[in-house]
């Protein structure tokens, strides 16, 4: 089930569906990337920057009184711990040096919610690299505490005014800057999204998290726990804690955003539930699943949290859920916001929205059976930044 | 109309192509069959005419509009088959749209409805050679072309594939970037012509906005220009538009006319 670099799909999915002009830059980053990958020299500098600036590893944790609230025994990776509050610094760590090694001298990127855009600007800050970060002009407004840490790292936000004006319209805007600049900038997506080689190297950099809860599950139960389960947008905090398990007796759950309810209009999703109600489609440089209309025009998505509102998602993912080897499942908007709650009041820790999905299924799912006795969640992110959200939402 | 057939005839006559793209359905189904109409009266060679996708990353911020006037406009993959099966025209025609809606539609049938249309040629412009097989394999069975794009980064062992599966033309992107009209000609552009070494017609687009770039652009060896962005700007300006579409497209035929050495 494990994928090799070699081939550009996983299954029928995956590829790389870009414009000509880029090819040439996907086929040197894919040689690059083979390249270092297991070179002993990259992976100590990175060992390094994932201890002493990210503060890996993340601790594994026994929520004991969510666990008798919810009636499973809890265990949360907490990647809220990591430097800049998300998991997705594992990734921009990666890749940042990675464009060192390559000699290239600029980093662009694409942002929704900004905690990507943010993990850019702290590595490249790091790093010494120039970044700049293409943001929805819509996503500046409701974001702007992002926008503003992310100047204060010294990386240019650009905000862009085309089509919807969110994440995805961000993905074209940084995909056209790429291919005016290919020869000396790095495109560095936040997701196991885009085009061959990224959703296998994001997959890699943030396999960092199931990597470490093999042994520290193992310290603790002595066994594998029955599941995991992720919130998933792109699906990189997914992938990351899943793959290194994937061979193994342990479910995975990946949980989507159900949004304010599984409907779809010609124009717009109510959800951002990919895996779940998406169709196959090419979007962003991948084949996969996508929420589009019958004529193949990609719908806005939504969802109370930024992170997840995606209109498609990682081709491996895909895969995965169509051999039955993960189970897409889903938590709505106020199912999130009532787990949110839940981990704050219970545990006095302060969730992201992201995976406050994962929590709510969790919640959902525990009476069931489904997920067994023991169950992981990664909590990717803290919550600092829904705040205002979830002020607004009341409770 | 065979698009080989049109650049016969016009190395017969030694002229230059002019290759004309604008969005269907920007800003209405309607509009669309007056502004071809006046095009070809302004004495463009082929039409290369888009498909709007809500997605378009490979254009620029012109065209992008354009697309988006057109979605607004309620342009689908049905009306737009069948407002081209309405045109009669005497010229090559050819899509320009983005792989997912291709896909959708089921690649076989999308091509069917092309030939039934009167389609000649389809663009792709996010379908790279290595993914392109199975619709190369339905167009080639119903006799459609199927155009490529080489770039100034193709490489040599890219370039040679894709001279292969080329049909029609080769689509030469005049430079880095995204589709948009720009005042100069590079030297990128030069070296893309001579490193392009086929009995395809080159056809040469991306920033081409006057007759005297063209002109510039047929000397340095290309059988053709292709303008986009000038033309969407026209029909963003509305006022007019479809006399100021012929005006710009006889200058630009003026151009290329008499440009073969
Ligand atoms: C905290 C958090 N969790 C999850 C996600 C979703 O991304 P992915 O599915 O790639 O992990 C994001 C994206 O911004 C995020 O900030």
């Amino acid at each position: 089930m494990k994928q090799e670099l070699k081939s550009t799909k996983f299954g029928k999915y995956g590829g790389q569906f870009v414009p000509e002009v880029l090819m040439p830059a996907l086929e040197e980053l894919t040689e690059q990337y083979e390249k270092y990958k297991d070179d002993p020299v990259f992976n100590k500098e990175l060992e390094h920057y994932l201890r002493d600036f990210a503060g890996r590893p993340s601790p594994l944790y026994h929520a004991k009184r969510l666990s008798r609230e919810y009636g499973i025994k809890i265990y949360l990776k907490r990647e809220d711990l990591v430097h800049g509050g998300a998991h997705k610094l594992n990734n921009t760590l990666g890749q940042a040096l990675l464009t060192r090694y390559m000699g290239k001298k600029r980093i662009i990127a694409e942002t929704g919610a900004g905690q990507h855009g943010t993990a850019c600007a702290m590595a490249g800050a790091a790093f010494g690299i120039k970044t700049e970060i293409y943001m929805g002009a819509k996503d500046t407004v409701r974001q702007r505490m992002n926008v503003y840490r992310m100047e204060l790292m010294g990386a240019k936000v650009i905000p862009v005014k085309s089509g919807s004006q969110t994440l995805k319209d961000a993905i074209n805007e940084a995909m056209r800057a790429w291919v005016s600049s290919v020869e000396t900038t790095h495109y560095m997506i936040g997701s196991v999204v885009g085009p061959h080689p990224y959703p296998v190297m994001v997959r890699d950099f943030q396999s960092v998290i199931g990597k470490e809860v093999r042994e520290q599950i193992m310290e603790k139960e002595g066994i594998f726990p029955d599941s995991i389960v992720a919130c998933t947008g792109g699906g990189s905090n997914a992938m990351g804690i899943f793959y290194p398990f994937i061979e193994d007796d342990v479910d995975l759950f990946a949980v989507e955003a159900g949004g304010s309810g599984m409907k779809v209009t010609d124009k717009e999703a109510l959800h951002s539930a990919t895996l779940c109600a998406g169709e196959e489609g090419v979007l962003h440089g991948m084949h996969t699943k996508v929420l589009q209309n019958k004529y193949g025009q990609i719908l806005e998505s939504s969802s109370i949290a930024a992170g997840l509102d995606y209109a498609g998602v990682g081709p491996e993912l895909a895969y995965l859920a169509d051999i039955g080897r993960i189970k897409p499942r889903n938590s709505m908007d106020s199912e999130a916001l009532g787990a949110f709650h839940d981990l704050c009041r219970f545990e006095g820790i302060i969730p992201a929205l992201e995976s406050s999905h994962a929590l709510a299924y969790v919640k959902k799912a525990a009476a069931t059976g489904e997920l067994g006795d023991v169950v992981v969640i990664n909590i990717s992110g803290r919550g600092d930044k829904d705040l205002e959200t979830v002020l607004g939402m009341g409770k | 109309m065979k698009i080989a057939d049109k650049f016969n005839d016009l190395k017969k006559k030694k002229e230059g192509a002019l290759i004309a793209y604008i969005c269907a359905g920007d800003p209405t189904p309607e509009a669309t069959k007056e502004y071809v109409t006046a095009l070809v009266r302004g004495g463009v060679d082929v039409i290369e005419l888009g498909l709007p996708f809500s997605d378009p990353v490979a254009d620029g911020p012109t065209i992008q509009a354009g697309i988006e006037r057109a979605l607004n406009g309620g342009m689908t993959p049905d009306i737009y088959f069948k407002t081209v099966g309405s045109l009669r025209l005497h010229i090559p025609l050819v899509v320009m749209t983005y792989y997912n809606l291709i896909f959708k539609r089921g690649l076989e049938k999308f091509v069917k409805d092309c030939v039934a249309s009167g389609i000649s040629g389809i663009i792709v412009p996010d379908l790279p050679v290595e993914e392109v097989g199975e619709l190369a394999g339905f167009c080639n069975q119903y006799d459609i072309d199927l155009i490529f794009l080489v770039a100034p980064t193709t490489t040599e062992s890219r370039m040679k594939r894709i001279l292969a599966e080329g049909r029609g033309f080769i689509y030469l992107v005049a430079r880095l970037g995204v589709t948009g009209a720009r005042s100069d000609i590079a030297n990128s552009t030069r070296e893309l012509i001579k490193r392009v070494k086929t009995t395809t017609p080159k056809a040469v687009g991306f920033g081409i906005s006057n007759g005297r770039q063209a002109a510039e652009i047929i000397g340095a060896g290309a059988d053709g220009v292709i303008v986009g962005s000038a033309f969407v700007d026209i029909i963003a300006g509305g006022k007019d538009a479809a006399g100021k579409l012929e005006a710009l497209a006889r200058e630009l035929k003026e151009g290329v006319r008499d440009a073969r050495g």
